[in-house]
């Protein structure tokens, strides 16, 4: 099977750790891994920041660069919500006619990545070893926008060695929210202090999700606090063998 | 709020910037605690209701598809309801502002020669600032809603559109009702609390014959009014007074009796989390011998029709007031409702708000969200709020970004700029070159960043963030596919 991978911006500048777990993961189970290099960003920051006109650019370019492309797998489900759910709007509003056929023929190919993997490739075992204690962070554009439900839980229950511990108010927001954790930092930290009490009371080493801008914003308050936790993308755990550690083990 | 820090300002036109007005609540551990406690009991309970309905998802279709038709077909629906309503023996009043409507009911007052009113919990009476104007003009107003009285005595304001008063805890309400009603040996025991309420209330009821009351439904096939509310305040108003005055926003109607089925069942789950709620008074018009003998509808435009002019915007208009957004809501659960600086808050005030003010007013209220879409979720009448709010966003920015101001206001820049380097890859790489040596001089030894300047402070106040690696991934990815074979297999 062929795949091309859309890294995301942030994944690509911050965590490119994620990205070779995913490399690392997907060519272990047989795919053929293709890098788009004029990849940039999906335009979700512009969309929901209000600068519609800007999100319309970065959209149009994912459509030109992708049409031809079998399958697209993206490790962050919230850039995947952006695609899924603010791109028709933003072309029918734009009245490309065009444009709009050609996204309505690429998207039923766009997968997140644990999508990719239950229902693409049928794989729930992906051979991972990751002995550690973790609480899995179900960010709010996994739960509620793509209905992730328990496919990330059905890759964990198959990783050797590794100990799930349950998340209490697992359907609430980090608040990170992109800008909103710039625009209303106080209230947006108010939100984080709650739900890291909820994290650090697992007692988990690694707290881990499908996004990493959600992990950006709690590991962010862990480090400042000496929490004695750390964040990892669920494909570093997936991807983790015992010849291959997680880089995050290092 | 007796030993409150603050007043809070509920007209959208002098409330301070959202990210301002949120300063002091945060600030507030007894103000927070009240409303996250209050909160999760409400969701409990809904919680477990919702659940327990098999056909939930149904229902929510169901009342969004009447809404939707209602509004679709709202002219129709409101001449149909004035003509039945008048048909039956009541007077309707059609106000385009708050003004108008103020005024209607100042005069309509002053027909019935009435110094004094008592009133049922109207979030629209709030909405045009009923109270003050007509204390002004010298008629007293008499709140009859528990949660009301808890916050006119105590010169408080809603906090909540189903639950004014879920800022206030029971030691609070002791206190207030112990100064203002002058019961020194008041208990913070609910049953005084409420006997307390009860007495001050029973000589109000009887004494002043005319009433104000807002509807949760207006019905265009019969021309009748509901109002469900928990305590029997509102059947007291109904039963007793001479003369009843209803308040009701355009959107009100519903077109027939039997949509009642489903919008009842939605709005009391969603709501308060019960089956049922306590008392549903539906009334047509006058009954002769039965309840009050004049009856007046004012049915309020203000601002509404201009919201259902514009496709995206117009679900806002389906919204039945159950408030099950804001309870849902991981802001409004910080924050309350204040901040909203509007009689309207949680994710339902951040998008009704700034539409009812036309956009001149309130414009950081659609910024307000984490777009996290409980809201959405838990809508009985499926409004897509951040779908709304992303679409009030980018009115807020277009009116922003025309302003001089605005052109170097880090964000601003910040955002247009990116969006130059997104459009060609190599402006991209070569700005996570620049951006790594410009963040590497704040970068500390272990590898993290404490602290920035401008925007980044918003974000280093409370959280570090992991310096930039030296290698990005399509950097990586590039040495790897220079190598004959992949090595990170």
């Amino acid at each position: 099977m062929r795949a091309s991978l859309f890294i995301t911006c942030y994944n690509d500048t911050l965590y490119p750790e994620t990205g070779r777990a995913v490399v690392k993961l997907l060519e272990r189970l047989g795919v053929e891994l293709d890098f788009h290099p004029k990849q940039t960003c999906c335009g979700q920051m512009h969309a929901n920041t209000g600068f519609r006109a800007e999100a319309y650019s970065q959209a149009k370019r994912f459509v030109r660069i992708y049409q031809d492309t079998e399958t697209i797998v993206i490790p962050s489900s919230s850039c995947v919500a952006m695609i899924r759910d603010q791109y028709p709007g933003l072309f029918e509003e734009l009245g490309n006619e065009e444009l709009r056929k050609q996204f309505a023929a690429l998207l039923p190919r766009v997968y997140e990545l644990s999508e990719f993997l239950i229902d693409r490739l049928k794989v729930e075992d992906v051979g991972a070893y990751f002995p550690h204690r973790v609480t899995y962070h179900a960010s709010c554009h996994g739960l509620r926008a793509l209905h992730l439900g328990d496919r990330p839980w059905r890759l964990m229950d198959k990783v050797r060695g590794l100990e799930q511990v349950p998340l209490a108010n697992l359907d609430r927001c980090c608040g990170f929210g992109g800008t909103f954790s710039v625009k209303n930092g106080e209230v947006s930290s108010a939100m984080l202090a709650v739900k890291l009490q909820d994290i650090v009371a697992t007692g988990a080493e690694f707290c881990t999700a499908l996004d990493n801008s959600c992990l950006m914003h709690l590991g962010g308050a862990m480090h400042r606090q000496y929490a004695g936790m750390k964040t990892i993308h669920l494909a570093e755990i997936l991807a983790s063998t015992e010849g291959h550690p997680a880089e995050a083990l290092a | 709020m007796s030993e409150g820090v603050y007043h809070p300002v509920l007209d959208p036109a002098l409330a301070p910037p959202f990210p301002k007005a949120v300063l002091p609540v945060l600030r507030n551990p007894q103000l927070r605690k009240n409303v996250a406690h209050a909160i999760d009991v409400i969701q409990a309970k809904r919680g477990r209701l919702v659940a327990e309905k098999t056909d939930w998802q149904e229902l929510r279709s169901a009342g969004a598809a009447i809404r939707t038709h209602a509004l679709e077909n709202l002219g129709t629906y409101l001449e149909q309801f004035e003509e039945r309503c008048t048909a039956a023996g009541g007077t309707v009043h059609w106000a385009g502002d708050a003004a108008e409507a103020r005024q209607i009911i100042l005069n309509l007052l002053r027909e019935e020669k009435a110094s004094e009113v008592i009133k049922i919990k109207t979030m629209t009476s709030a909405e045009i600032q009923l109270n003050p104007f007509l204390e002004a003009a010298g008629v007293r107003t008499y709140e009859t809603d528990l949660a009301e009285i808890i916050l006119q005595l105590g010169e408080d304001e809603p906090s909540h559109i189903v639950v004014p008063a879920l800022h206030v805890n029971r030691a609070q309400v002791r206190e207030i009702f112990a100064r203002r009603m002058g019961l020194k040996d008041l208990s913070d025991d609910p049953h005084a609390l409420t006997a307390a309420a009860r007495n001050y209330l029973r000589r109000k009821f009887l004494d002043i014959p005319t009433a104000i009351s807002g509807a949760n439904f207006l019905v265009a096939e019969t021309g009748a009014v509901a109002v469900v509310e928990s305590e029997g305040n509102g059947r007291m108003c109904l039963t007793l007074p001479r003369t009843m005055i209803t308040l009701a926003g355009i959107e009100k109607v519903l077109p027939r009796f039997q949509d009642l089925e489903v919008m009842l069942q939605v709005l009391a789950r969603s709501a308060t989390g019960e089956r049922m709620n306590p008392y549903t008074s539906i009334w047509t018009g006058v009954t002769p011998g039965d309840g009050p003998q004049r009856f007046h509808v004012v049915l309020l435009d203000n601002g509404r029709t201009s919201i259902l002019a514009k496709t995206t915007e117009r679900q806002t208009l389906r919204c039945i007031r159950c408030a099950a957004c804001m309870n849902g809501c991981p802001v409004y659960r910080q924050t309350g409702g204040h901040a909203y600086g509007s009689v309207y808050p949680g994710p339902i005030g951040a998008i009704l708000t700034p539409q009812l003010m036309q956009m001149h007013h309130a414009q950081t209220l659609p910024f307000a969200s984490s777009l996290c879409g409980a809201c959405y979720e838990v809508c009985p009448v499926k409004i897509n709020i951040p779908e709304v709010l992303l679409e009030l966003r980018s009115q807020v920015v277009d009116q922003e970004r025309r302003e001089a101001v605005r052109f170097f206001d880090p964000m601003y820049l910040g955002l247009r700029i990116a969006n130059v380097i997104f459009a060609k890859a190599w402006l991209f790489h070569a700005a996570q070159f620049f951006g790594r040596i410009g963040l590497g001089l704040f970068t500390r030894k272990d590898g993290w960043i404490h602290s920035l300047p401008s925007v980044g402070a918003k974000w280093t106040q409370t959280r570090d963030l992991r310096g930039l690696p030296q290698q990005t991934f399509h950097g990586w990815w590039a040495t790897r596919a220079a190598k004959p074979s992949g090595e990170a297999r």
